[in-house]
């Protein structure tokens, strides 16, 4: 059975199709991605598969439950961890999991020990009983996450996990989630726009824009199909810089100010480039690889063009928060 | 109906208000400061026909404004909820929209019951007479009246969508209601055009009950009160729970 599983998952609003016919399956298990710029239908996607947003038409399985059929036996099967902060900040940390725990109907006993379990795996146990409000950006979120967790949900949906977090937060998220997928038997779905944050926690992403799935798969396979490694060096004589057009590791080259070489594949031929200059008898005075990275996939199948931005009032309400430091 | 989830949502209220000491306190203070000026100003004037002395004539309809201003703001504080993306959390659990309104709505007419309690309990300073009954049938009075008025609260949360509305929810809804009430001054003799309001206004029968348990006076039977405010809590309850269904 798939943790996950839609067939022809559509999505309208008025003429807008914001979700069209998407058909994707997530193993239990497995860490998967949506990528894709704002407005290409993530949060559309995963709305509807934690039951918020209705579909227009085909289906969604979670945990082989169908979201419009039985959105209440699904809402008791995930946790959620949404894009905007959720938690009561005039309750303490604590009285936030307790009260997921009274609503999910988790038992009693069972509740105090999984939240104290969740408060020292998030490292809030000392703050628990201190009021939400006093909390960081980081903190809070930290909150959701353990609070997403008690009733022990066998998918979890991370929506922007680390937006507007610092370095060190995002890191010590990446870390929780690591974890997870360790210590815990569940699924992760989890959206972002965050490459690096893609291509470290997720076993598969799926490439949304405008409403379709772009892209499916590993991200290490992703990268291979689309990805070129370059290799930029500076050489003594300029002008020698065809001689490497010989070599059967290299694909292209570009001579401008300093080489471009493409390679086929940078880590192991770049031994193999010294040798070939050494035989040659150029001289290399630099060398500089750079691997493709999830993000020359996005911008592959998504484009560069800049979308229009939607100034709608959750947007407003999303700035003022961060202005506030909320 | 989802007991547990119910209770939860009822507790959370009750905790996250009363934790704010300066919310009871100013309530209660706004109320005491309305007997004694008011209740002090007008009853050296004097009325005409009022069958007791006007601070005791005031204070029930006190008790009643006391109630209005916190069941309504109970009721509207759902949309701090969503603003503060709160009650996403709660609708996206597997309680039921009707467990999560009835929670709400016990939580603030317990919050309302509590406070006006406290007032009443003041009552003696300002020549009421308490009773154990008169006391526990004024506790069933403030129950019924917080109902309707919690669930208008809900109701217009689901109308508003910020709280920028909230200064029109005070003077178009809130004031009228508390003045057009019979909270202040007897109501037989109205200029025409507020009769029809004051007959429409559910609070008025909850001051005319108060009244007449506290003090021994009214307009209307205290059956036809318990009538009509029980009507008004089933009407009130039923759009508030729609208006609780149709948000997504």
């Amino acid at each position: 059975m798939f943790a996950i599983e839609t067939k022809d998952l559509t999505r309208r609003f008025g003429d807008v199709v914001a979700v069209e016919k998407l058909s994707i399956q997530v193993e239990s298990g497995e860490v998967f991605g949506l990528l894709g710029p704002n407005g290409a239908g993530k949060s559309t996607t995963l709305n509807m598969l934690c039951t918020i947003l209705k579909p227009t038409s085909g289906s969604a399985l979670v945990n082989g439950l169908d979201v419009d059929r039985e959105p209440n036996r699904v809402r008791e099967s995930i946790g959620i961890v949404f894009q905007d902060p959720s938690v009561d900040n005039r309750l303490t940390g604590r009285e936030n999991l307790e009260m997921h725990a009274e609503l999910y109907g988790v038992e009693k006993q069972l509740a105090l020990s999984r939240i104290e379990e969740l408060l020292r795996l998030v490292e809030l146990d000392f703050r628990a009983d201190d009021l939400v409000k006093t909390y960081s950006g980081g903190m809070r979120r930290r909150l959701e996450i353990a609070r997403g967790l008690i009733h022990h949900p066998k998918v979890l949906f991370l929506d922007e996990p680390t937006i507007g977090l610092d370095p060190q937060t995002r890191a010590k998220i990446w870390d929780y989630i690591k974890r997870l997928t360790v210590e815990e038997e569940i699924t992760i779905i989890l959206t972002t726009h965050y490459m690096d944050e893609a291509e470290l926690l997720c076993d598969r992403v799926g490439i949304i824009d405008h409403g379709k799935i772009v892209a499916l798969g590993k991200p290490s396979d992703l990268i291979r199909d689309v990805g070129e490694d370059l290799a930029t060096l500076r050489i003594e004589d300029n002008s020698r810089a065809s001689e490497f057009d010989g070599a059967p590791f290299v694909r292209r080259v570009y001579t401008g100010e300093s080489v471009s070489l493409v390679l086929n594949d940078g880590g192991s031929t770049l031994p193999k480039l010294f040798e070939y200059a050494a035989s040659k008898g150029i001289k290399i005075l630099s060398i500089e690889l750079r691997r493709p990275t999830l993000n020359d996939v996005f911008l592959h199948y998504v484009g560069r063009e800049l979308r229009a931005e939607h100034g709608d009032g959750k947007d407003r309400m999303r700035l003022m928060r961060r202005r506030r430091g909320l | 109906m989802n007991m547990r989830a119910v209770k939860t949502i009822w507790v959370r209220e009750l905790r996250v208000h009363l934790r704010d000491r300066a919310n009871v306190i100013s309530s209660v203070a706004r109320s005491v400061l309305w007997l004694l000026v008011f209740g002090g100003g007008f009853g050296a004037a004097r009325f005409s026909g009022l069958e007791v002395g006007y601070q005791e004539f005031l204070f029930p309809g006190i008790i009643a404004m006391s109630l209005l201003f916190t069941s309504i703001r109970s009721g509207i504080s759902v949309i701090w909820d969503r603003e503060f993306g709160f009650m996403k959390e709660i609708l996206v659990s597997p309680a039921s929209r009707f467990s999560i309104m009835a929670g709400k709505m016990l939580g603030g007419s317990t919050i309302a019951v509590v406070e006006g309690l406290i007032i009443l309990l003041l009552g003696p300073l300002f020549g009421i007479k308490l009773s154990a009954f008169g006391v526990l049938a004024c506790l069933f009075f403030m129950f019924l009246i917080s109902f309707s008025l919690v669930s208008i609260g809900l109701i217009v949360s689901s109308i508003m969508k910020t709280f920028e509305g909230f200064q029109s929810i005070m003077t178009f809804l809130i004031m009228p209601m508390f003045f057009m009430s019979g909270a202040l001054f007897p109501i037989d003799k109205l200029p025409s055009w507020m009769t029809p309001i004051v007959s429409l206004n559910p609070l008025t029968y909850g001051v005319d009950a108060l009244r007449q348990i506290l003090v021994g006076v009214g307009k209307y039977g205290i059956l036809f009160d318990i009538f009509v405010l029980s009507l008004a809590a089933v009407v009130t309850m039923a759009g508030g729970v729609r208006a609780f269904r149709n948000r997504e």
